[in-house]
């Protein structure tokens, strides 16, 4: 259970996330941000309250882990890492620019605290198995999480990835998918259909839970009975909205990757501090 | 590991190894991808039955689980047929394995026309191909029982991933066991003034030798080099070849085009133009027959390296 006072820390906190996010990407002025927002919560909610991590020793052996399947989210990411004390907030700006550390898809040979190399859309998911696999082998007490695309999720991989942690038992691999129901060409639903995806996880054998995925007391409590549920993988579907919190993309079919200039960004921040200004 | 001389099959070799290799190193992991009847590992899943982790017939999740547990420190070999290794994998082995910095040791089995009756789909002549364009990736192939054993201890030992070309069947034993081998070192296992044959892999380095018999006959002086490591490959041999013999032939069990004959010549055509005239399969897909069958289908026989040398040394009189 999240205390009152936890939550609005968390929501103040996925404010400052989405600013800087926001902020990042505007300064380039193109990237990845509808994908980044809607992940928004999940990954301030782990960063914040579950990851057992140690930023000034970003390679710990026993610690938790995080593979950002959907790797273009990366921004959002930098942005919780940067908060995190990871590396300077300085270097958010170099997003994307040549010889960056932060390059748009999520690189573990470049950026502290990036735990696995992603971008070529299902590998995150063998990957974050293999972790997970690795940590049983070592006995460790660690735990794996593991964040997917829902159009991610049309790829095969990922499918051969769920059957093999069932296999396995993996109850230390604790998965999202971040169902925000869009991909690059349109409405999910009209491009390739993944519904109804509890059932698929259901049938392949996973602990599967469906939550709003912008809404921190239902992702806690989903973690929660995750952690709790023994000899299975763990899925979390996280109902999300595209762009989250950055106002002009919100509810724009052709939101994934956006161009937008520094101005609009600095102005969309303003926007978003007054609607949750007045949502308080 | 018994007598290498009394080993029948090479995946027998490579199952032993890595028994050995275990017993040593407590990271080392062996995935496979429901070959393990194929690639002989049941040895080694009826020594460390815990450390073999089959995937089922899933091979790119596969590679990716291996790089998972490789960035948890593991060192592990993931066998699957070469033809799958090489063209089923490749994003896979590419991204999350090499691209990532981890230590995958990628083993495919059945390479070239040794895939013999799975037929045209299972022929891998590819995969140097594919492997090649990977940068800082270590590829391989060994010649006979010692150097399968040696090559097989020196990728665990490498850190950074790797591509080794595994013949399963039959075996040749050509060198004393105390033999040393070193990574993108090649070996010249005969003298010859008048032309040098590169050769990878068992099929190859056999047929080069005799190659080198009918060619004395003839009374012309070929040295032999194994070239087991096609990358990173062994320039200072092959440049001080060219500049002795002035007339280089490769032979390679797979696709000529941007293999192994490919490399040597590239490195030769940038630095000293000699000729340089490859074996290898010309531009065709596979298909079903026995090794000496198929060995004369892609034109990949002694008789056929002979023709090549024949070539390089009129190349090399029209210079």
């Amino acid at each position: 259970m999240l205390q009152e006072s936890e939550h609005e820390a968390l929501k103040r906190k996925a404010l400052e996330i989405r600013k800087l996010t926001i902020d990042e990407i505007g300064y380039l002025g193109v990237g990845h941000i509808g994908g980044a927002m809607s992940v928004v919560e999940v990954l301030t909610l782990l960063y914040e309250k579950w990851l057992r991590i140690d930023p000034s020793d970003p390679k710990k052996e026993e610690r938790d882990r995080v593979v950002l399947s959907k790797g273009h989210a990366g921004p959002a990411l930098y942005a919780v890492l940067a908060d995190k004390g990871y590396f300077p907030m300085e270097w958010l700006h170099t997003l994307n620019k040549g010889g960056t550390r932060l390059p748009s898809h999520c690189d573990m040979k470049l950026t502290p605290g990036i735990d696995f190399s992603t971008g070529s859309l299902g590998q995150g998911s063998s990957a974050a198995v293999g972790i997970a696999l690795g940590q049983k082998l070592r006995k460790q007490e660690s735990r794996t999480f593991l964040i997917l695309g829902d159009g991610e999720s049309q790829e095969g991989q990922v499918w051969e990835a769920a059957m093999f942690a069932a296999h396995y038992h993996l109850d230390n691999l604790i998965a999202f998918t971040d169902y925000n129901k869009q991909q690059l060409d349109g409405m999910t639903g009209d491009i390739m259909s993944i519904d109804d995806i509890t059932t698929k996880y259901n049938g392949f054998g996973w602990h599967v839970q469906r939550v709003d995925g912008h809404c921190f007391p239902s992702i806690n409590r989903a973690i929660e009975r995750a952690v709790e549920e023994k000899g299975r993988p763990h899925m979390i579907v996280l109902d999300t909205l595209k762009s989250k919190g950055f106002i002009p993309g919100e509810g724009v079919l052709s939101n994934h990757n956006m161009s937008f200039s520094y101005e609009t960004a600095k102005e969309a921040i303003a926007e978003l501090e007054r609607r949750e200004g007045a949502a308080k | 590991m018994k007598p290498f001389d009394e080993y029948k099959d090479m995946r027998a070799v490579y199952a032993d190894t890595l028994v050995e290799l275990a017993a040593e190193n407590p990271n080392i992991l062996v995935l496979e991808a429901d070959l393990m009847a194929a690639s002989g590992t049941k040895a080694f899943r009826d020594a460390y039955p815990d450390r073999l982790l089959n995937a089922g017939i899933a091979e790119a999740n596969m590679v990716g689980v291996a790089s998972g547990l490789s960035s948890m420190g593991f060192i592990p070999f993931a066998n699957t047929f070469a033809s799958f290794a090489g063209r089923r994998d490749f994003d896979q082995f590419f991204l999350s394995a090499n691209y990532a910095g981890q230590n995958v040791k990628l083993v495919g089995s059945d390479p070239g026309v040794t895939a013999q009756f799975n037929g045209g789909t299972h022929m891998p002549f590819e995969d140097i191909v594919l492997m090649r364009a990977i940068p800082g990736l270590v590829l391989v192939e060994p010649s006979d029982t010692v150097s399968m054993h040696a090559i097989t201890r020196l990728l665990a030992e490498h850190k950074g991933s790797t591509y080794m070309r595994l013949q399963r069947k039959g075996a040749v034993t050509r060198y004393k066991a105390d033999q040393k081998f070193e990574l993108g070192k090649g070996i010249v296992l005969s003298e010859g003034d008048d032309a040098a044959i590169f050769a990878s892999g068992m099929v190859m380095v056999n047929e080069a030798v005799e190659a080198a018999k009918l060619l004395k006959e003839k009374g012309i002086s070929a040295a032999v080099i194994d070239i087991h490591t096609v990358k990173p490959l062994d320039a200072d041999l092959v440049l001080e070849m060219a500049e002795h013999t002035g007339a280089i032939v490769t032979a390679e069990n797979g696709q000529r085009s941007g293999g192994l004959g490919a490399a040597v010549a590239e490195l030769i055509g940038e630095n000293i133009p000699t000729p340089v005239v490859r074996v290898g399969v010309k531009n065709l897909f596979g298909e079903v027959g026995t090794l000496d069958y198929l060995k004369k289908r892609f034109e990949l026989t002694a008789e056929d390296i002979v023709a090549a040398v024949e070539r390089a040394l009129f190349l090399k009189k029209k210079h």
